[in-house]
């Protein structure tokens, strides 16, 4: 191992951030003037960075692969390419022995470092796929032996779908392309092929069986989630834990194209409520939970969507603090406005304000009291305006007609958004219809009726819409009621049902009685000194 | 089939076969929501390969699955500006209805459009099951004229069809004042709301048994 020539005699410290020119805060590290040849210079200071990490992948130090990839990368990223790319591949390749492999990380993370940055050119965008092409073949086929940390496995997955929707978003913008960029388009239509990006993710599923790890995980014969995916018996975790984060790469991919049932039922190995290994990284855990709770809500299933938003929007709340540091913060933040907006709809729909906890509930009342009151009242715009903000940004999955030269990148969302409004239409009159029932404990239909400036006919068809909107189909086929205030119809009379809660007054002097029978019989044995 | 699709998820090779399970669908009565949002999701990927007929009958097949909103989830996969085309709109009115409990204007509507749901049979009885469900779940006892209305049956035809009722699913007739026939369906937990509710307010014995050793 010749990692000794690197950096000199003086770094023979293990730990890349205890270095001198890290301790010093980068004082000494210049700014990349923008104009700079990424292919041919390469600042010391990047030598050093791919050697030290090259040898900690060879050597398996998954804790500084970690703290290298986190937080080295993004110090050197801010002080010297702000707003330019990292050196090349093939620049740096001669300080990792022309490592393949190594090559391959690194191109991932030098891309998803452009993307973020810079905007990608359509060459780029191509290089980029067809890296994450040779990279996951690497681990599909090839026997990797490496641990990486779960962080930049998730990463990776996390990305390959974004760039995958930044190249639907952009390919769908055809009126300011250019003619060679058209022709490059047609001719390369396999590239951020919807078809790929699936069957990539599948194929890592599959490979990995992380479906029968799972379910083998739960009699104790297999350990996966108890490490974490780590594997400590000297062999990989890569090809199982990108299975696993895969998983959750399909619900996201299907609730990008509209396919809310298909999504939700890839992730079906994975436990939601439970911890597992997607709850030990922030972004998947918000990722997974978000689309999730999205799935949900599109399906009608509001109990499900607020209990998971509730999960996680209290999580967040906790551990705020903690994240602070890190790269993603931002998008942290973004999702978790987002996901408060979700549950204020969810919440105006189907109002079963005791799911929610007292935190999140104050959040929640502080941005959109407001406005869930309105809801309530079935302010179609607000609905518009909440969705609009929260939702995913959909895709057309299709190739374009080139023959149509237009910008159709909002096409998905429309639909998306359309059918959803016209569902708050159908649901209309539910909010009023709960406003009055709350105050009878019984109505006849016609008095009702004129409450509610209906006619009965049209009264009977609203309460036969409450009950149906509100009592949703299981996955057993078995139906259940999410209404709060519930009735049902005798001829022409609506009985109310009584949902208080009674107070367990029995219970609660049963146990108090028995309490003060203890006290009064320690009284009894304390013996009392005479004076 | 349903083998076929959990192998090959995002497979355009088994486009076909997913279409001509689609015509296995509608003549022997049987559904399956997988296979069926399989199809919509590579006519999504390849517009050029959807076929009108097909997407039709999936259709006509989810508004059968009613409660269930799978008519919904296949909307959302089925572009907007083929959604604004016949039989689109048509199939979109009727869930509308549906949805809504519109059920007169529902069969009407449909009767307009014999053509686009006869070809799929059982959908009248679909129809009428998803009707009594939701009613069931709302009415303890229902006027004549609300049942005959919610599944298209009137006169003779409705005697018959009450007479079965009562005889095969526990429903019965009740005449009231005023000589009006109420339909009495069966009991479930949302049309009565007593059969859900836990006993709250009741104590086990074993809890006041506690109390015993302080009563003496």
């Amino acid at each position: 191992m010749a990692y000794a020539s690197y950096g000199g005699a003086a770094y023979d410290d293990d730990s890349y951030d205890d270095r001198p020119e890290f301790r010093d805060g980068l004082r000494d590290i210049q700014q990349q003037d923008p104009g700079y040849d990424a292919s041919t210079h390469v600042p010391d200071v990047v030598k050093t960075f791919v050697a030290y990490l090259y040898r900690h992948i060879r050597e398996k130090n998954v804790y500084e692969i970690h703290q290298m990839y986190e937080g080295s990368f993004q110090k050197l990223s801010e002080r010297m390419f702000k707003q330019s790319p990292w050196p090349t591949a093939e620049a740096i390749a001669s300080y990792v022995e022309n490592d393949h492999v190594f090559c391959l990380l690194y191109k991932e993370m030098w891309f998803r470092h452009l993307y973020a940055k810079l905007t990608p050119t359509l060459e780029q965008r191509f290089e980029s796929w067809d890296n994450y092409c040779n990279l996951f073949q690497v681990i599909l086929h090839g026997n990797v032996n490496m641990q990486l940390p779960n962080q930049w496995l998730w990463d990776m997955v996390d990305e390959f779908i974004y760039q995958f929707q930044s190249f639907c978003q952009y390919r769908a913008k055809l009126k300011s392309k250019s003619d060679q960029e058209l022709l490059l388009l047609r001719q390369y239509n396999e590239i951020w092929n919807v078809y790929g990006v699936l069957n990539y993710l599948q194929a890592l599923i599959d490979k990995s069986m992380i479906i029968q790890i799972l379910e083998q995980e739960k009699d104790g014969s297999v350990t996966f989630t108890a490490t974490d995916g780590y594997d400590y018996h000297g062999g990989s975790n890569v090809l199982k834990v990108l299975g696993y984060f895969s998983i959750i790469g399909l619900l996201r991919v299907h609730c990008l194209l509209g396919d809310y049932h298909s999504g939700l039922k890839c992730l079906t190995p994975i436990d939601i409520n439970q911890h597992g290994v997607f709850s030990t990284i922030i972004g998947c855990h918000i990722t997974a939970i978000y689309y999730y709770g999205f799935a949900n809500l599109m399906m009608r299933r509001y109990i499900d969507a607020i209990r998971a938003f509730n999960q996680v929007l209290l999580y967040i709340l906790k551990t705020k603090q903690y994240h602070q540091k890190l790269p993603q913060f931002d998008q942290i933040l973004k999702k978790n406005e987002q996901m408060y907006a979700l549950l204020a709809i969810c919440l105006s729909l189907c109002p079963h304000g005791k799911l929610v906890e007292e935190n999140v509930n104050n959040q929640l009342r502080e941005k959109y009291a407001d406005k869930m009151q309105r809801m309530q009242r079935s302010d179609e715009a607000l609905f518009d305006e909440l969705f609009s903000f929260a939702c995913p940004k959909f895709i057309t999955p299709a190739p374009p007609n080139y023959e149509e030269l237009i910008n159709y990148n909002q096409d998905a969302y429309r639909l998306q958004l359309k059918l959803f409004l016209s569902e708050m239409r159908q649901q209309q009159l539910i909010s009023s219809i709960r406003s009055f029932l709350k105050l009878y404990s019984t109505i006849s239909i016609a008095k009702l009726a004129s409450f509610m400036e209906l006619d009965e006919a049209g009264l009977r068809m609203a309460l036969l819409t409450y009950k149906h909107k509100t009592h949703v189909v299981d996955y057993d086929g078995s139906i259940l009621s999410n209404a709060d205030v519930d009735f049902y119809i005798d001829g022409d009379m609506v009985h109310i049902a009584d949902n208080k809660v009674t107070r367990r007054f029995g219970d609660y002097f049963v146990r108090h009685i028995i309490k003060f029978e203890e006290i009064i019989n320690d009284l009894d044995r304390v013996q009392l000194d005479s004076v | 089939m349903e083998q076929l699709v959990a192998l090959n998820p995002y497979n355009p090779d088994i486009l076909p076969e997913l279409e001509s399970y689609v015509h296995e669908q509608v003549i022997s009565q049987m559904y399956s929501l997988d296979a069926n949002l399989c199809l919509l999701r590579l006519y999504q990927f390849e517009p050029g390969r959807l076929n009108i007929h097909v997407v039709s009958r999936i259709l006509v097949k989810a508004l059968m699955a009613l409660p269930a909103s799978d008519f919904n989830l296949c909307m959302f996969l089925i572009p907007e500006r083929l959604q604004l085309e016949e039989p689109f709109l048509t199939l979109a009115t009727l869930a509308h209805f549906l949805e809504t409990a519109r059920f007169r204007e529902f069969w009407d509507e449909a009767a307009r459009n014999r053509d686009i749901l006869e070809v799929v049979p059982g959908f009248e009885q679909a129809i009428q099951g998803y009707a009594i469900h939701v009613l069931s779940l709302t009415y303890q006892r229902l006027p004549r004229h609300v049942l005959a209305e919610a599944i298209n049956v009137e006169g003779l035809s409705l005697d018959k069809y009450l007479d079965h009722q009562v005889k095969s699913n526990g429903w019965s007739l009740e005449r009231v004042h005023g000589g009006q026939v109420l339909v009495v369906l069966p009991p479930n937990e949302h049309n009565h709301p007593v059969l859900k509710k836990n006993a709250t307010d009741s104590i086990p014995l074993e809890h006041v048994a506690k109390l015993f050793p302080v009563l003496t």
